[in-house]
């Protein structure tokens, strides 16, 4: 089992060089340092050696590959390219634009994202499979259809309302909750409710739906017949053996996200004012900083990696069948 | 002069592609059958009714021209920088009435105080609090409290209007069922109404009857109040709603255009040809997909717009410009999200090389390239329909989110994520300013919910996994 996770592990170095080439070429040669300093500095007309400063100050005024003006070793690390994209291997992010450690706000920002996320998860995860259990029980019946039409129609509702939604309702008008803000400790429980509810209840649609037809699919296989055949109630079918065996392809569907969840959410946050990486990455767009969306960029394929790790690794533990060679 | 931005040729395109391929399917009775399918069903020949009211507005804002300035003595013609669609040429009144700011929908007064001059009985001026008057809305009543009944009355001649276009639509429908199936008209209009036929006209009819029930009195009251009131610099909020539909179909609709030949060719070939290229395929869609999806568009637009905006000289008019970053858009939707679709293809590629036909094929020595695109990729068509109209509305949904985070369309250009970022805003004034949001939201819901009852019908017509000896073919 180790040497399987070894090699799968090894299979997500080259992806990551990929990641890194792909960004290193969109942010540094698409996009030269010349551009990200005019649009910094924010003037159409401005001086060769205003952008010369910033460049300076930033740490993009060397070569992007190759530095025939050092010794040794130094012409490859002291360029753009190792620099500012092969050191992010060592999670060394570097500074902002505002000069503060990246990696600083990750690790302290990565903790209320969590907070967010993980009760969406797991919250989330218990209502969609109550819901598509529900809708399979009473299968080809009127709750059937009119849950598939609720599905349908919850699943066509723009995230952004149910967010605005939930805000004018619950905090506006019933005063039960703060509109926005974050706060640690116990506190954190009434500014993270609604962005809870509002989180799972936006999944609703396409979730349910989804894990109904998997239920359904589960449900026109044989060994259902032959429990039925034995004479068990639909009950004991249902949650012995369809639910047991119909969770696999959710658990390990979902297995995916669970590393992503420190990524956090990028609307929820910044409209809920969580100081969360989402709201980070987003402050970081519209500021246009690039260093920043470098980072996130790179994390959160590291992250999204070690999720199709743990996916791979889910199988062969929620399914005996499964092994590995 | 008429304009042709780059997005209008490509709808263009599209438009004409999609037609071709209608008359050939119309050629071809097997390919003809699911798409009868389709029109069997109920709920999906209503949401393409409702997906064709959407798409002629769409089509109309894509007819682009500048119109021409008056003519001064021995010049040559002159055309405004302004460019215009026939849309905004029919929608004119709407938008040419514009408010100084927000106004309530059917409001006659402005929704904030502002201080007003009055001349004083003295001859002197006074100065007051007032909620101005507002120059459109409700301007042609002589007393201000006749304005419901103005506005029943006009509902009411929309209805009558809305009832005369339903009844001629209704008797031309009938009329010409029956004539086909050999029925009278009495018969025709029972079989109707007891959804007795094959094409659930009873279904058309009435999703027909809702929307010109909801079309006629909007276009009676339109022209004298704001019926969704007005935006923060005075615009007719239902003239936005309307012209945000293009940019929702647009997003919708080009993106396909860049991502179906990507995931098709990688798709195929990967499956196909197996072995390295197999493997440098999959590397290349495994890195994508593991870059998350919002911060490789939000990076990649970032680049665009400082390209653009270097590149300033190319863009003679400000609609040009918006048009252009509204393309690299779909481009960039398109290239980041061709992934899904290759894998599916990849899989059902890598099935169908190992039936018999293919092996025959290949034993005759037929070339790879005929096989596969005389019996590979005929095969894989439905999933790529099926993928494709599933799609559309995921595209129109991110346009909003997009928009909101600043990676969106140009914020001159009218989108309903526009709508919402602009609204959003003014949630936390008292009392709310609902409309342009409550807008914006139900226009988006519903086309994003014909869409996906339609792609379901699409799916249900298209998938073989669904028993075709149960229905009439």
């Amino acid at each position: 089992m180790i040497a399987y996770i070894v090699r799968r592990a090894l299979y997500a170095i080259p992806i990551l060089i990929g990641v890194n080439l792909i960004t290193f070429l969109l942010f540094f040669v698409v996009n030269t340092p010349d551009d990200m300093a005019r649009m910094q500095l924010g003037v159409r007309r401005v001086t060769t050696e205003a952008i010369d400063k910033w460049k300076a100050e930033h740490g993009y005024d060397k070569p992007m590959l190759y530095n025939d003006r050092a010794q040794g070793p130094d012409r490859f690390t002291n360029t753009i390219f190792y620099e500012k994209s092969v050191r992010l291997f060592a999670f060394d992010f570097g500074n902002a634009d505002d000069g503060r450690s990246i990696r600083h706000e990750i690790s302290t920002r990565m903790w209320p994202s969590l907070a967010l996320q993980l009760p969406v998860f797991l919250i989330g995860l218990a209502v969609y499979v109550t819901f598509a259990l529900l809708m399979a029980f009473f299968r080809a019946t009127y709750l059937d259809f009119w849950g598939v039409v609720l599905c349908v129609a919850m699943m066509s509702i723009s995230s952004l309302f149910y967010i605005i939604g939930g805000q004018y309702l619950l905090s506006k008008l019933w005063n039960l909750v703060p509109v926005s803000g974050y706060a640690g400790g116990a506190d954190a429980l009434k500014f993270l409710a609604l962005p809870v509810v509002v989180g799972v209840v936006s999944g609703i649609g396409s979730n349910s739906r989804w894990y109904r037809t998997l239920f359904l699919e589960e449900m026109g296989k044989d060994y259902v017949r032959t429990a039925r055949a034995k004479g068990l109630a639909e009950t004991a079918v249902m949650f012995r053996h369809v639910l047991k065996n119909g969770m696999i392809p959710i658990l390990t569907g979902a297995v995916v996200v669970i590393p992503s969840l420190f990524m956090g959410a990028l609307i929820t946050e910044s409209f809920f004012g969580i100081p969360g990486l989402g709201s980070y990455t987003i402050d970081a767009i519209q500021a246009q900083d690039f260093s920043v969306v470098r980072s996130m960029v790179f994390l959160g394929s590291v992250l999204y990696i070690a999720g199709l790790l743990l996916t791979d690794i889910s199988y062969t533990m929620v399914d005996p069948r499964v092994r590995f060679e | 002069m008429p304009v042709i931005l780059w997005t209008d040729a490509l709808v263009f395109v599209l438009v004409a592609a999609i037609a071709a391929y209608f008359v050939y399917v119309s050629r071809q009775p097997h390919l003809l059958i699911p798409w009868r399918r389709v029109t069997q069903s109920a709920y999906g020949m209503s949401a393409l009714v409702v997906l064709v009211a959407f798409i002629v507005v769409g089509f109309l804002d894509s007819l682009h021209y500048r119109p021409a300035l008056e003519r001064k003595a021995g010049q040559g013609a002159a055309y405004s920088t302004e460019v215009l669609s026939v849309f905004d040429a029919v929608a004119s009144p709407l938008r040419a009435r514009r408010e100084r700011t927000y106004s309530a929908p059917f409001a006659t007064h402005a929704f904030a105080r502002e201080t007003l001059e009055f001349p004083g009985p003295d001859g002197k001026v006074q100065q007051k609090r007032e909620f101005p008057k507002l120059a459109w809305g409700g301007a042609h009543l002589k007393d201000e409290a006749d304005r419901g009944r103005d506005v029943l009355l006009r509902t009411t001649q929309g209805l009558g209007l809305a009832l005369l276009l339903w009844g001629a639509i209704a008797a031309a429908v009938t009329l010409s069922h029956g004539r086909r199936a050999g029925r009278t008209a009495r018969e025709a209009w029972r079989a109707i109404w007891r959804a007795e036929t094959r094409t659930p006209w009873r279904a058309i009819l009435l999703t027909v009857g809702a929307l010109v029930a909801l079309a006629g009195p909007a276009l009676m009251l339109c022209t004298h109040y704001h019926i969704l009131g007005t935006d923060k610099v005075g615009r007719d909020v239902f003239y936005l709603a309307l012209k945000s539909i293009r940019t929702g179909l647009v997003i919708g609709t080009l993106t396909t255009l860049v991502l179906l030949p990507l995931a098709v060719v990688l798709g195929i070939m990967a499956g196909y040809f197996r072995g390295w290229i197999d493997d440098a395929i999959q590397y290349v869609y495994t890195t994508i997909n593991s870059i998350p999806g919002v911060l490789l568009i939000a990076a990649a637009v970032l680049l665009v717009q400082v390209q653009l905006d270097r590149h300033a000289e190319f863009f003679p008019t400000a609609a040009q410009r918006a048009d252009m970053r509204l393309l690299c858009l779909c481009a960039i939707l398109g290239l980041t999200s061709w992934t899904g679709l290759a894998r599916l293809l990849r899989g059902e590629s890598l099935k169908l090389r190992e039936l018999e036909y293919i092996q025959a094929a290949q034993a005759f020595g037929v070339r790879n390239a005929r096989i596969i695109t005389r019996h590979i990729l005929p095969n894989l068509m439905h999933i790529v329909l099926i993928s494709l109209v599933l799609d559309f509305s995921g595209l129109v949904l991110a346009e909003a989110v997009l928009s909101y985070v600043g990676v969106g369309v140009d914020p001159s250009m009218n989108s309903f994520g526009t709508m919402i970022n602009a609204a959003r805003m003014e949630m936390s004034r008292e009392p709310v300013v609902w409309w342009a949001l409550a807008a914006a939201f139900i226009f988006m819901f519903v086309l994003v919910l014909a869409a996906n009852l339609f792609a379901d019908a699409v799916r249900d017509a298209f998938d073989p996994r669904v028993k075709v000896g149960a229905l009439p073919v």
